[in-house]
């Protein structure tokens, strides 16, 4: 049974307790009002539109709409400006939420796998964690040519102008491909990291168990 | 003995030849003015970020920014955390307001530093480079030092989100903070306290991932400086400096629009105001060159 089926079955009728004890910061989900700040302070909400604003995910999860919530690109489009935060009137930690909601559906494979935003979550956290430290340049890099190296170079030619102007103004550096910044004590990073998993990984089973 | 002395996040984008580096320089040359000592946190890591939320999960996320702690303690103890990087400082504040609030969140942080070798016993201060100014030292002895006051020149306030929002600096509105307007005057320049931008998100990472999303945004807020008469935009974060300075070609080519202006630290304005030189503010670090501030700092000092 995937992890996505075992939990299904787990919280079945009941999606809402699944995101208290699932999600981070899930357990605020049940004090939505349906004022819609959120959803009107929201910047890329206003411009282009979530296709389930924060407001509108909250009563789905109500409503026991798994499915639709936990593989809504919606979540994806958090800029992380805290917008909603601050002005939430019941004070729901709403940014923290969509990243937990789209957090859990990458853990258990149903968010859209080609969001670009999903991707590079990922992708900055990687090479954040690696070495200790962001390196920019494979982080660019890792971005651009992710649908393989063909378009990865047509990509790389939009941003010429934008790269050409960080290396002149010594703010982009081409050798960082070959090794870069990085921590001294890498391997206890790893190991701290490793532990850090293990943890959160056993005290999650333990909400599912118990 | 310096007057202020701190632990020291410079943060990645800090980093030479990162994006921010040019930061790092004005805020050191301010520092020596200012008699700021900063002390770098020894083998200091990433925050994690805002964006890497896909993978962080929670533990390993605050356990990151706890081992910076653990090895500010350990090295500097007793000193409270400077970072001049926006999101360093918001991760950092995020995982202190969390490690405190949690005592289950707390014993699992020390048992997976353990595996690093280190531990946490006192929560650190996380402050903001602008919270120590502010706070610390106070307008009146930012201004003190000032012997090349940027007169005449009309500058944009631009705050952002993540100096702002969710802790922001003390005393200030979430929707129009004034400090960043407080500072273009302290060092004799014109400030835009109206500015309906400066307070609105520059997209983010989503700059990389969504650049038609974070652009849109992006133009508002270069419209509206220029509406206002602005000759530069100043910031407090390195990321929303990045983000506005570097696409406004790209913003031109979809657009249509002619823009072309400077995006600042307010590092470096005060470092020129200070009698700095164009290499001790990082001018050479602008993509879009600051002609005005260049000019500035080319002329003599009036002592």
């Amino acid at each position: 049974m995937s992890a996505n089926t075992a939990l299904a079955e787990k919280y079945r009728n009941n999606f809402l307790k699944e995101i208290e004890e699932q999600v981070e910061m899930g357990d605020w989900v049940k004090m939505c009002m349906q004022c819609g700040v959120c959803s009107g302070s929201c910047p890329t909400n206003f411009q282009s539109a979530w296709e389930h604003p924060p407001q509108e995910l909250f009563m789905m999860i109500r409503a026991g709409k798994r499915d639709e919530v936990l593989t809504s690109t919606s979540m994806w489009n958090c800029t992380s400006c805290y917008n909603c935060i601050v002005r939430c009137p019941r004070k729901l930690p709403i940014t923290h939420i969509m990243h937990g909601i789209a957090e859990y559906a990458h853990r258990i494979g149903l968010a859209p796998k080609m969001q670009a935003t999903r991707f590079f979550s990922g992708l900055f956290w990687k090479n954040a964690t690696k070495t200790g430290r962001v390196n920019e340049l494979k982080l660019s890099m890792g971005l651009y040519f992710k649908n393989g190296f063909g378009s990865g170079v047509k990509e790389g030619m939009k941003m010429k102008d934008v790269a050409i102007g960080l290396v002149l103004a010594k703010r982009l550096n081409p050798l960082e491909l070959f090794g870069g910044h990085k921590c001294k004590d890498q391997k206890g990073i790893q190991a701290m990291l490793k532990k850090a998993y293990e943890i959160e990984r056993s005290r999650k089973a333990a909400k599912m168990a118990g | 003995m310096a007057k202020h002395e701190y632990a020291f996040y410079p943060g990645c984008s800090s980093q030479k030849g990162a994006s921010a580096s040019n930061y790092l320089t004005s805020v050191e040359s301010m520092c020596k003015t200012l008699d700021v000592k900063l002390t770098e946190i020894p083998d200091w890591n990433c925050c994690g970020a805002s964006i890497g939320y896909a993978e962080a999960g929670e533990l390993p996320r605050h356990v990151m920014n706890a081992r910076n702690f653990a090895l500010s303690e350990k090295n500097l103890p007793g000193q409270e955390i400077v970072a001049t990087c926006a999101a360093c400082w918001l991760g950092a504040r995020e995982t202190r307001e969390r490690l405190t609030h949690s005592d289950t969140l707390m014993a699992d942080t020390r048992e997976a530093l353990k595996e690093a070798g280190l531990t946490i016993n006192e929560m650190p201060n996380i402050r903001h480079m602008v919270e120590v100014l502010i706070e610390d030292l106070g307008f009146d002895e930012m201004k003190k030092h000032v012997v090349r006051p940027l007169e005449g020149v009309k500058i944009a306030g631009y705050v952002g989100c993540q100096t702002n929002r969710p802790f922001g600096v003390d005393g200030e509105s979430f929707e129009n903070p004034q400090y960043l307007d407080r500072m273009v005057e302290m060092v004799g320049a014109e400030s835009i306290p109206e500015y309906e931008q400066k307070v609105t998100c520059c997209g983010g990472a989503l700059a990389f991932s969504e650049p038609e999303k974070a652009q849109a945004q992006i133009k508002d807020i270069v419209e509206s400086a220029y509406d206002h008469g602005a000759e530069m935009i100043v910031t407090p974060c390195p990321l929303c400096q990045a983000n506005v300075e570097i696409y406004q070609g790209q913003i031109n080519k979809t657009y249509g629009t002619k823009f072309n202006i400077p995006v600042m630290y307010y590092s470096q304005l005060m470092v020129v105001a200070y009698g700095g030189s164009a290499k001790d503010a990082a001018l050479n670090g602008q993509m879009i060159k600051a002609r005005r501030l260049e000019e500035i700092a080319a002329k003599p000092v009036k002592r």
